[in-house]
């Protein structure tokens, strides 16, 4: 009896093991950003709206921020356009817009189309800045706090329940905003 | 003869599959440095550092436009005097320890490093069990075996 015993202990463990595996597993495609507690880094680039204007990350410092990495290329950013002109409407946290290797023109024109949910958007035409953020898929968007550092990042297409679930109740003095 | 030729085909074979490798290899990354030991370290970077778009593949393999960026920056990197553990820490202050194909050890990776070495010894306990009761099961028999056989 008891030389069934540890063989038994084993695969119960491997059972355990396999089932936090498997519970786990729709998280798995999503990475943990190791910028989460870490300042958000700097950039200075070009406004979408104004080329010749230059869009620097250090004005933005002093108030809680959206940052949204999103492109015209980008199929899911369409889907989650109708939540970034909500979070506009809500007029709670500015939206502000990285422009991720598109062409200006296409940009704007979706932006007339669709309306346009961001406070300014800056281009990255060499991807040079969504490196920096550890950008690997449009959209991402990241919420940066008045300090300047990055309290939460979320990976896919914004939704109403991302919004008001794990948004919204990060940013002080708006813990709760309707369902 | 016979054996000997189709032997002669396998080697072809091997040789032909090797060389499509390394030429899909090229079609997806070009880049030649001009310093054959940058380029080296190039090529070793590029292939130990993960396409985070497609996440099985490695830089130098992935022809999505993010690991054609990821590849510039290393080349820059080494351009500009840069050492691989520098240009890695770059790339997973960005990209976390993911990014890595040979994670580092710390806290967080020390399982996958340890596990196979746990693996080993507790295989290799059973094993030394198994075999010291079965030795013991042998010399328990005082019979000769050929007796055995005979009855």
């Amino acid at each position: 009896m008891s030389r069934f015993l540890l063989p038994l202990a084993v695969f119960a463990l491997l059972v355990v093991v396999l089932a936090i595996g498997i519970r786990h597993a729709p998280e798995k495609d999503i990475i943990a950003s190791p910028l989460i507690g870490k300042p958000a880094p700097h950039f200075a680039l070009p406004d979408l709206a104004d080329p010749a204007h230059t869009v620097d990350s250090r004005s933005l410092t002093g108030r809680w921020y959206l940052f949204n990495v999103w492109g015209t290329w980008c199929f899911e950013c369409r889907a989650e356009h109708d939540t970034l002109l909500e979070v506009r409407n809500a007029a709670i946290v500015p939206l502000v817009g990285l422009d991720w290797k598109d062409d200006d023109g296409e940009a704007r024109a979706w932006l007339a189309q669709l309306g346009n949910p961001y406070q300014v958007v800056a281009v990255d035409h060499s991807g040079r800045a969504a490196i920096d953020w550890g950008v690997y898929g449009a959209p991402e968007t990241f919420l940066v706090n008045p300090q300047g550092i990055v309290v939460y990042k979320y990976v896919g297409p914004l939704t109403h329940e991302v919004w008001t679930h794990d948004i919204l109740p990060r940013v002080p003095g708006h813990p709760v905003a309707g369902s | 003869m016979r054996r000997r030729l189709t032997r002669l085909t396998g080697v072809l074979l091997a040789a032909l599959l090797v060389v499509g490798a390394a030429a899909t290899a090229y079609a997806v990354d070009p880049t030649q440095l001009s310093d054959p030991k940058l380029q080296a370290r190039y090529l070793a970077l590029t292939h130990e550092l993960r396409c985070m778009q497609c996440q099985n593949e490695s830089l130098a393999d992935s022809p999505v436009v993010l690991a054609a960026d990821l590849r510039a920056e290393v080349r820059d990197m080494l351009l500009a005097g840069k050492s691989d553990d520098e240009i890695r820490a770059f790339m997973v202050a960005r990209y976390g320890d993911f990014i890595l194909f040979r994670p580092r050890f710390n806290a967080r990776t020390a399982w996958v490093w340890l596990a196979p070495g746990v693996l080993l010894l507790v295989g290799a306990l059973v094993c030394v069990r198994v075999l010291r009761q079965r030795a013991a099961l042998l010399t328990d028999d005082s019979d000769p075996v050929e007796e055995d056989v005979q009855t």
